[in-house]
């Protein structure tokens, strides 16, 4: 199973503490949020895990192993995005690329092969032969994705990978991304796109001044904040009637509050956990209102990431 | 340096094999770059430069014999060549991984960072070298027109040349990685190299009238005085003054001038690889990448 470990990680500039005693285990296949304010310590701790930085004090571990004692055996399955990477300008993606594979290993018969691939997956396949320095910002960092998940790796730390990238890039690294976590990797990506958080992870870490305020499931963490209640956002086919809203609080009991958001989608607010939000969706299936989007509500992320972030200020 | 086994079908390879990964790369990176280009203008340029005047003017200190022709050809201009090279491909070889951020990309992936710092080095001898022999190739060019044969003294200079070479990117890596802005490690580098060894030489050689045996500077001499037959003495002390060539008790000045004999000059050139390849080892190890 793999897994990714902060134990005591510590990190100082002179006076001021950058990381703090980190403690945070996550295992599993699923994608995790690490959420805080800028400066809060997001980067610092990836690049501790990257060998990009040293630990003051405490351990980086991937996989149980010490990224610092033994950085090649902890970061041999890993896929990495940190800030905004530059590759070599005078090479093409197929040959930075190609430097990446051998490095990590990939076998010679699959290369050209995975290469193309990775390629193709951030849609950059018609650049693949040209050279890096013609790229804007976005296509380079298109090829940067590409690079973390060539290997195929078990665990991929990203840092903010929708950086610079135009809407379609944006929605493109995302898909990415969810495609990633059917593929059962474990993936631990910082952001401040809380939308883009509760789109893609299942459970968020949130850090500030260095430390971990709570790292828990995107709907406990929500539910904490807001007394117990979820939100949850439907999108219909159709426009929302307010009639069928109105109806559908009536109907289901546990549901707290529910109200139209625009035209095509409303809330709900409820009480409960996982399995509360599998009734709802059950219930709302079976009631045939053309449901084609069901997720938590970004906004609810929001409200507790602000009440979590004002509480330590 | 042994391979380490993966769960899919990747296969880390050893250390060793990552240099020649990261060498390869990166020497790609350095023939396409415009700055190989340059440099190798600039080693054709001083070429046609030395061709046309020796050529058109046909001076008597070139053309005496065919040692006067390398030692003033060659002996005299290599250490640039030498030098211009270490700077352009080792200056910010280093510097430029933080500045640049091609780090970012490689230095998260499971390679050493030894192994991205001697890779990176080999590239940087192997595009210098290149320069190099083109320079080399061209001095014997025109010996050959004027000579009918290549003295074995140059063989041996061209060697010394080389090491020369190894220790330059030495240097100039371990500048690179004191600095994390490519312009200050190429500026400082580029100072240190082309003026300040030079005057300080002269200074602590006449003034001090100590033997520069620290200055790498004074260990290239050997390049040059290899040409030399017989071999320059150690110490030579030319004095003028007003009281004719020996000048001395009548207010002369004296001017001392050291030779680096060749075992000195090859133990220079060693000990300034093996401690600034050391240091600028230990340097990018140690080096953050902060902001």
């Amino acid at each position: 199973m793999p897994s990714i470990e902060a134990s005591n990680l510590s990190k100082k500039y002179g006076s001021f503490t950058a990381v703090s005693n980190l403690n945070l285990k996550i295992e599993g296949t699923k994608c995790v949020g690490f959420l805080g304010p800028n400066g809060a310590g997001k980067t610092t701790t990836l690049k501790m895990f990257t060998d990009l930085i040293r630990p003051s004090s405490g351990e980086a571990l991937i996989n149980g192993v010490n990224v610092h004692k033994q950085k090649k055996k902890a970061l041999e399955s890993v896929g990495t995005l940190i800030e905004m990477p530059e590759i070599y300008p005078a090479l093409t993606p197929r040959e930075a690329l190609t430097m990446i594979a051998e490095i990590r290993g990939v076998p010679k018969a699959e290369r050209k092969r995975r290469v193309e691939e990775a390629v193709s997956e951030v849609r950059m396949g018609e650049w693949i032969d040209k050279r890096v320095s013609k790229f804007s910002k976005g296509m380079k960092q298109r090829i940067c994705v590409a690079s973390a998940i060539l290997s195929d790796p078990r665990v991929i730390l990203l840092d903010e990978p929708t950086m610079g990238l135009d809407p379609r890039g944006m929605s493109e690294v995302r898909d990415i991304i969810k495609s990633l976590k059917n593929k059962k990797r474990l993936i631990f990506m910082s952001s401040h796109l809380l939308s883009e958080v509760s789109d893609v992870c299942d459970e968020v870490a949130i850090i500030d001044h260095g430390k971990l305020i709570v790292y828990d499931t995107l709907f406990n963490v929500t539910a904490k904040v807001s007394g117990g209640e979820n939100v949850v956002e439907i999108g219909l086919r159709n426009t929302v009637d307010v009639e069928l809203v109105n109806k559908i609080a009536e109907k289901l009991p546990y549901i707290v509050k529910a109200e139209k958001s625009d035209g095509t989608t409303f809330r709900i607010e409820f009480s409960g956990g996982l399995d509360i939000q599998e009734r709802i969706l059950t219930d709302l299936v079976k009631m045939k209102i053309g449901i084609v989007s069901y997720r938590p509500s970004s906004s609810a992320l929001e409200g507790a990431y602000l009440s979590l972030i004002k509480n330590t200020l | 340096m042994t391979e380490t086994t993966i769960g899919s079908n990747n296969k880390v390879p050893s250390s060793l094999t990552q240099v020649g990964i990261t060498m390869k790369y990166t020497l790609l990176d350095y023939i396409r770059s415009r700055r190989f280009y340059i440099m190798l203008t600039i080693a054709i340029v001083i070429s046609a430069i030395l061709t046309f005047v020796v050529g058109y003017y046909r001076p008597e200190s070139f053309l005496a014999t065919d040692l006067s022709f390398y030692s003033g050809w060659w002996g005299n201009i290599a250490t640039y060549v030498i030098v211009l090279s270490g700077i352009f491909f080792g200056g910010d070889a280093i510097s430029g991984e933080f500045q640049n951020k091609t780090g970012y990309f490689g230095i998260p992936n499971p390679i050493r960072r030894s192994s991205i710092y001697i890779g990176k080095w080999l590239s940087a001898l192997i595009a210098s070298t290149v320069i190099l022999v083109v320079f080399a190739a061209i001095t014997v060019g025109n010996g050959l027109y004027y000579f009918p044969s290549v003295p074995s003294e140059f063989g041996l200079s061209l060697l010394f040349a080389w090491f020369y070479l190894i220790a330059v990117l030495g240097f100039t890596f371990f500048f690179s990685s004191l600095f994390k802005s490519s312009s200050m490690s190429i500026i400082v580098t580029a100072i240190l190299f082309l003026f300040a060894f030079n005057i300080i030489q002269l200074f602590v050689a006449n003034f001090a009238q100590i033997e520069p045996w620290f200055m790498l500077s004074y260990g290239a001499q050997i390049i040059g005085n290899i040409l030399t037959v017989p071999y320059p003495q150690h110490q030579v002390v030319t004095t003028f003054g007003l009281g004719g060539e020996s000048g001395a008790g009548l207010g002369g000045i004296s001017m001392t001038t050291f030779n680096a004999q060749i075992p000195v000059g090859l133990a220079i050139i060693g000990i300034y690889f093996i401690v600034t390849a050391i240091l600028g080892l230990v340097l990018f190890e140690r080096k953050e990448f902060t902001g």
